[in-house]
């Protein structure tokens, strides 16, 4: 399935993507009509705030998803192969090996009870046919490639020894432990001090240019986004409502929402050299089982036409290469 | 490992005092005078002064407990006074009949509890794991001697399959001579233990289960298991490499307690299956008033359990880092 892109081969792709929650009393959409590809070495941020199905999308990606969730429609293709569709055993197999993940807290999602060695190890030897030695020899090798420090010591440590940033090294380590040509990192940097985290998406841009990856990222930061991505998916309620080139999206950004991210993002200094309000979005992502009729940004939104209240805007193009879900903005001629 | 080890090992030694300094205290609070006891109600008042004296009953009880602690120390642990033999002798007699029931009690209690509870959480609100839960409530209901008057009818009455008291060789002896080439006491043990093993281990299985299906669901449910999954690991090995690791720990610190629970119910179990072990001879000093039978033995049984809680914390030392490195 994989085609071409305008710089590259294809290695994930999603279409028409609805996953669904049962629980809480019924049951929602909380992902709607998501749809991307990314080619080799390039990176897809996908911002929104909490709650808004970015996290679910990426889990999706992996068919990580919680058993309370299910995928109603829709494809994801990494690296050629279906999936949502693939038997359970094809499935372990692309996992770590074809799609690796980073997530958010990097103390929980390493095992206690695990050397960072082993846990780097363990994948390795899963997909690559070596014996316990070179898989304890290529685990350091991969923490030195993640620019741990003393990684012949640190193999050997357990994850309470180590430090956020370290810990979040290894999560690193393990998920390009077998060169997968798809990275999600889900908010890779959001358990982080500050410092560590600009050295982290350092490192994660570095390695993702030496191997070719393709990244999904997954943050909340628009700092993160400017930093990192070519292309980016502002997702809002479940549903993209902006989706552009980084560079079009913070010249221009089109929709209400976008906007409202941008003024709510801290800045040392305006344009102008005064220094600028922060602003804050008032209200809060409706929940998916009180979503509101029409566009489902609409209540928070300033720029609100009676259309906004009764009908839902489609996602449409505006300007070249940029697509955007607001009936206020005007259509490209 | 070997620092926690030798400061756990050290915490022994003020613990085994402690042990012994209230065994010997609690029969000070005992009804009831060994000396009369052992005259017999004919007995006058001279005869039980005199015998009180010999056996130094009178001496204050800091004097007594420095005299038990030295001989102690000798390992003796004073005579009975109805057997008129070492305590230490009449108590190393029995002691192997009932560890043996115990740690097999245990292994029955372990491999049924650790199956079960694992795969009602494997496959959590399914029949599978009502049905095992079912099975654990109805263990947990069932008292030792009813469930072994049950199995020794079924197993041992009508089907004929099983002896219904006794017990054979003792289990290593018996091993000793299945490895020089008479496997036939070895058999002949261990169908005397299946009956009395099971009788008391299924209590414990069925908590141990139920403490197993919540700690695994409670795991299965961590990100570092879903960390694992992510890495493509198999099911089995995320199961037993990841998540039954970590959900280790809750359940060892139950077993160690389940231990004890183990001995206790052994005493009856012992009565119920003709076992000769620690519990008859217990009901027997307790009821004879044999003050340094009772001693001995309830020190025995505290030093089992102190033993076992040793081992139990070193295995969380074994199985958790964060226990042994601090």
């Amino acid at each position: 399935m994989a085609g071409e892109h305008q710089n590259g081969t294809l290695v994930l792709e999603v279409k028409d993507l609805d996953v669904r929650i049962e629980g809480g009393g019924g049951s929602f959409l909380v992902v709607r009509d998501m749809a991307f590809a990314v080619a080799r070495g390039e990176t897809l941020a996908i911002v929104g705030e909490s709650g808004c199905g970015k996290s679910m999308t990426a889990l999706t990606l992996l068919r990580l998803h919680p058993p309370a969730a299910t995928v109603e429609r829709g494809f994801v293709c990494v690296d050629g192969q279906d999936v949502l569709a693939l038997p359970r055993a094809a499935l372990e197999d692309i996992r770590g090996e074809g799609i690796g993940m980073i997530f958010q807290e990097p103390l929980t999602a390493l095992n206690p009870v695990m050397t960072i060695g082993d846990q780097i190890a363990e994948a390795l030897r899963r997909h690559r046919d070596i014996g316990r030695r070179a898989a304890a020899r290529r685990a350091i090798e991969l923490l030195d490639l993640v620019r741990m420090p003393d990684p012949d010591h640190r193999a050997r440590l357990y994850p309470h020894q180590l430090s956020g940033g370290m810990r979040q090294r290894a999560m690193i380590a393990i998920a390009l432990s077998c060169e997968p040509a798809v990275l999600v990192a889900d908010e890779p940097t959001t358990a982080l001090d500050v410092t560590i985290q600009a050295q982290i998406l350092g490192l994660i841009r570095d390695l993702q240019q030496r191997l070719g990856t393709a990244l999904v990222l997954i943050t909340h930061d628009l700092g993160v986004v400017a930093e990192m991505a070519d292309t980016v998916i502002v997702m809002y309620a479940g549903r993209r409502v902006e989706v552009a080139h980084v560079n079009d999206l913070f010249d221009r950004p089109l929709h209400p929402y976008t906007r409202a991210l941008m003024t709510a993002a801290p800045h040392l200094e305006a344009a102008d050299g005064a220094k600028s309000m922060l602003m804050e979005i008032k209200g809060a992502v409706p929940p998916p089982w009180d979503m509101p009729q029409g566009c489902p940004f609409a209540p928070r939104c300033g720029l609100t036409l009676d259309r906004c209240r009764v009908e839902e805007p489609p996602l449409v193009k505006k300007r070249d290469g940029h697509l955007a879900a607001c009936w206020e903005v005007p259509d490209a001629a | 490992m070997l620092t926690y080890t030798i400061r756990r090992l050290a915490l022994f030694v003020p613990m085994a005092a402690g042990m012994v300094i209230v065994t010997f205290s609690l029969l000070l609070l005992v009804p009831g005078d060994p000396a009369a006891v052992l005259l017999g109600q004919e007995a006058s008042p001279e005869d039980i002064a005199r015998l009180r004296m010999a056996l130094g009953l009178d001496d204050p009880w800091f004097a007594r407990l420095g005299r038990y602690f030295a001989a102690l120390l000798q390992g003796d642990m004073g005579r009975s006074i109805f057997q008129n033999q070492p305590v230490a002798g009449v108590i190393g007699e029995r002691l192997g009949a009932t560890v043996e029931l115990a740690l097999a009690a245990l292994m029955v209690a372990i491999v049924l509890g650790f199956v079960l509870g694992i795969a009602a959480a494997m496959w959590q609100a399914s029949w599978v794991d009502t049905a095992c839960m079912l099975l654990a409530q109805l263990g947990v209901s069932m008292p030792v001697y009813w469930l072994g008057i049950l199995l020794m009818l079924a197993f041992a009455v009508q089907l004929g399959w099983l002896p219904s008291i006794g017990r054979g060789e003792p289990l290593l002896a018996a091993a000793g001579m299945a490895l020089a080439g008479n496997p036939g006491p070895l058999l002949k043990s261990l169908s005397h233990l299946v009956l009395p093993a099971l009788a008391l281990g299924v209590n414990s299985a069925a908590i141990i289960s139920r403490l197993v299906r919540t700690s695994m669901i409670e795991v299965l449910g961590e990100d570092f298991v879903r960390t694992a999954y992510a890495k493509g690991l198999r099911r089995p090995r995320v199961i037993v490499r990841h998540a039954l690791r970590n959900a280790l720990l809750p359940v060892i610190s139950v077993i160690g307690l389940r231990f004890g629970a183990l001995l206790g119910g052994a005493v009856l179990t012992e009565s119920i299956f003709g076992w000769p072990g620690l519990g008859q001879l217990t009901i027997a000093a307790i009821s004879q008033r044999d003050i340094p039978l009772i001693q001995g033995i309830v020190l025995t049984y505290a030093m089992m359990f102190a033993v076992v809680n040793l081992l139990v914390d070193l295995s969380y030392a074994l199985i958790d880092p964060r226990v042994r490195l601090g």
